[in-house]
């Protein structure tokens, strides 16, 4: 029961991660129909916007040490952040802690920004493309966004701890009446599961019960429709790329504690996020979000070490059988709805 | 009824000729007057680099080739002559090999296999490239090496660690001074026991493929030895980012002891995920649970930033050694990169410079001679202390470095201490030990 517990509380912080980011690339297919092979290097560039924090929070000036060397036996240049100088080193030291909660504020505004240039610069010229040309141009643009980021950050990953205060773990099973050590589980994957939650819950009200979201809503049953009734349809869906953006940031910002971030992290969320959304259902984004935690816990379950001794190699591909068996007994997904992607 | 006027005998016996022409591997065209593969004139030599240029062993890559190119540099006179002054052979004199200029081609081997052996394919049959070097992954090594093999020409290999490249898939042409899995466990293994106990129960964590297997079997022997139990073993897909659902069980598992045959982004990973569950301050059968890391590598470790504080591991160089071979290549690697150098980076100047002295040696650069050269070559001066390239298999044998991941840096490089240099008879293992066995050398293939 404790394990149960336990693979369960893992799939939800993964589930997590694959929500956010399906949820983007369900609002910009539903709302654009485009098809954003970039979106893991949203996710990625999120991560960035954490590191880039980190490092600006550090911005340092040298200090010769007299008293110390280094590697080559010359007196040791020390590092000193100007923020020391501004702020003393004890609320220096706690800015910098403090670093990726930081990025989440700056990351909004520079994701928004970075999806508004991409959906105006690029995408706009593949709407009217059939699919392929789109897949093709997004996934090409993903791989360009991967090798600047490499050039700039290299491609090992960068440690970007969590603020001391979320450091550590909390003992389910002393909680819940099992043996302590039963169910570990970090503090910041829990924040990370609960900011997850927040931020969906965000999104569906923005759409729900906002002019601007029943607007948006109504563009993505009948465009033509919205259009004839003289409301500029395509800047609000130019709008829901930069929120689209945005959301996949902080999915990336919030991650960067949980694996250090590195340029290629974003594909290694793409195609399995891809896999959550059609199991969601193209279009649907409720089917997106049940989907992404559904294949988050399917996958923890699946990687204990007493299912691979049944079914070794499961681990590996119980993603794609899922997908596989549902697509097989549900061709729209699960809560696909009927037309899309059908003409 | 077709109208085609190709008739079906024709077009048969045009596809055999055709395949026959396409089968045939470019190098065996190649330039034949000296009676090996790419023999060079009188002016130049030309080495194949092939490194990690893209993808997830890139920063590595880039090492290894500054290393390469510092080893021209002393090749041909350049630079202060970093090692060339403490090697024991004093066969090279900074005027190249054989009298002859050093130049280089370097290829992507972006981590992948094939990749790998296009871009070697290639500097030997375009560039003329005489000897390949380089790689930063065992899966790489191999199938280089074995394309080295077919090819005529020397492979020294750079970073790869499993037991297989100088075991059950050794070459002749092929020769590797990295250490290997078993030297890992080996080296290892008594460390472990004096500082945890022998009363310890570990749990396997294994990246799922060749070098993965060598490293788990090697050390579970070496602990086992020594009164540990291993009580599971799982093997973790190569491409898993987050080790949650793996990590997660360990601590119920009875398990008192991770071990992390990871490597490279795996084990940047798993080393992180596993603090974030609190294994580093957890107890287990009474004793403090610990995590172990076979192969450590410096350039990667950063990645785990602090996480690595206390962990114990295996390396094969480190820049803070104080012979002073180690001394004088981290003096000309930092003065002109600005930062020591790593151990792939080591690994692959001291290849570099075996190579070149073999040749001189040898007077030739017909690979059959640089062999000849190669085997059971002893040697001192290069960072490792004596060393002996072991003809039987082409490993050299040398000190392993046992190191911990240190708990107050200085630096930023400042990441690993070394905690015991382990004697080389301690790591030493016979060539048809069962770790190593299958497969044969062979003969040496000069080509053309």
């Amino acid at each position: 029961m404790d394990q149960f517990i336990l693979q369960i509380l893992n799939g939800l912080d993964k589930g997590s991660a694959y929500a956010l980011i399906a949820l983007g690339l369900t609002l910009i297919f539903g709302t654009l129909g485009v098809v954003n092979f970039a979106h893991g290097a949203l996710f990625m560039l999120g991560a960035f916007v954490a590191v880039t924090m980190s490092k600006l929070l550090t911005l340092s000036h040298k200090v010769v040490d007299e008293t110390r060397t280094d590697f080559l036996g010359n007196p040791l240049q020390v590092d000193v952040p100007y923020i020391y100088d501004w702020f003393g080193q004890a609320t220096g030291d706690v800015i910098i802690d403090w670093a990726v909660p930081i990025a989440i504020i700056a990351a909004i505004p520079v994701m928004i920004a970075i999806g508004f240039i991409m959906e105006r610069g690029l995408i706009k010229h593949f709407y009217k493309r059939p699919h392929a040309d789109q897949i093709l141009v997004t996934f090409g643009l993903a791989i360009v966004i991967q090798e600047i980021v490499k050039y700039f950050y290299g491609a090992n990953p960068i440690p970007t701890p969590a603020p001391s205060a979320f450091v550590g773990s909390f003992d389910f099973g002393v909680a819940l009446g099992f043996d302590p050590n039963a169910i570990i589980y970090p503090y910041w994957r829990l924040v990370y599961f609960f900011f997850s939650i927040g931020i969906i819950a965000a999104v569906f009200a923005f759409l729900q019960f906002t002019t601007f979201g029943m607007v948006v809503r109504a563009g993505m049953a009948d465009r033509e429709t919205v259009g004839l009734l003289g409301i500029d349809i395509d800047k609000r869906f130019t709008i829901m790329f930069g929120i689209a953006a945005a959301v996949a940031g902080l999915a990336g910002v919030m991650y960067a504690p949980i694996n250090s971030p590195n340029y290629h992290m974003g594909m290694d969320f793409l195609v399995l996020s891809f896999v959550v959304v059609v199991v969601g259902g193209m279009g649907s984004l409720p089917g997106a979000v049940a989907a992404g935690f559904l294949l988050g816990i399917l996958e923890s379950f699946a990687s204990m070490s007493a299912v691979i001794d049944i079914l070794p190699g499961i681990n590996q591909i119980i993603i794609y059988l899922v997908a596989i068996i549902i697509l097989l007994t549900r061709p729209r997904g699960l809560m696909g709805r009927k037309g899309v992607m059908e003409e | 009824m077709s109208n085609s006027k190709f008739s079906r005998r024709g077009v048969l016996k045009t596809g055999m000729v055709a395949s026959a022409g396409l089968a045939l591997p470019q190098y065996l065209r190649a330039d034949s007057h000296a009676g090996f593969t790419n023999a060079p004139g009188d002016s130049e030599v030309i080495l194949g680099f092939n490194v990690p240029q893209t993808g997830p062993y890139a920063d590595e890559g880039a090492d290894e080739l500054r290393a390469y190119e510092l080893a021209v540099e002393h090749l041909n006179g350049g630079g202060d002559g970093g090692m060339l002054g403490t090697f024991s052979s004093k066969a090279l004199d900074g005027t190249g090999i054989l009298g002859r200029e050093v130049k280089y081609v370097t290829g992507d081997t972006q981590t992948k296999s094939d990749a790998a052996r296009a871009s070697a394919r290639s500097m030997i049959e375009k560039d003329g490239a005489v000897m390949i070097t380089g790689g930063s992954s065992s899966g790489v090594a191999v199938a280089v090496q074995a394309l080295c093999q077919e090819a005529g020409v020397i492979f020294m290999a750079g970073l790869t660690h499993s037991n297989d490249t100088t075991g059950k898939d050794k070459r002749a042409n092929g020769f590797r001074h990295f250490f290997n899995s078993y030297m890992s466990g080996a080296a290892l293994a008594p460390v472990l026991a004096a500082n945890y106990g022998t009363n310890r129960k570990a749990y396997h964590l294994t990246a799922d493929y060749n070098w993965g297997y060598t490293t788990e079997e090697a050390v579970k022997s070496s602990t086992e030895a020594m009164g540990w139990e291993t009580v599971n073993a799982v093997k973790t897909p190569l491409t898993q980012t987050d080790f949650s659902s793996y990590i997660a069980p360990v601590l119920n598992s009875g398990a008192d002891v991770l071990v992390l045959n990871h490597y490279g982004g795996n084990m940047v990973n798993s080393l992180t995920n596993a603090v974030q569950f609190g294994l580093r301050e957890a107890q287990a059968n009474g004793q403090n649970f610990e995590i172990v890391v076979p192969l450590y590598s410096r350039l990667m470790a950063k990645g785990a930033g602090a996480n690595v504080k206390g962990i114990f591991g295996s390396t094969n160089w480190h820049w803070s050694l104080q012979d002073a071979g180690s001394q004088a290549f981290v003096r000309s690697f930092g003065t002109k990169y600005g930062f020591p150098p790593s151990q792939a980076a080591h690994t692959t100047y001291v290849q570099t410079l075996l190579y070149a002295d073999a040749v001189t040696r040898a007077g030739s650069f017909n690979p059959c001679a640089v062999v000849e050269a190669l085997e059971d070559f002893e040697f001192d001066g290069l960072g490792n202390g004596p060393t002996l390239y072991r003809g039987a298999d082409h490993q050299c044998f040398k000190d392993v470095l046992v190191v911990k991941g240190k708990e107050n840096p200085e630096n930023e490089f400042d990441l690993l201490e070394i905690v015991e240099v382990t004697p080389v008879d301690q790591v030493t293992y016979a060539p048809d030990h069962p770790q190593f066995a299958g497969g044969a050398l062979g003969t040496c293939n000069p080509g053309a």
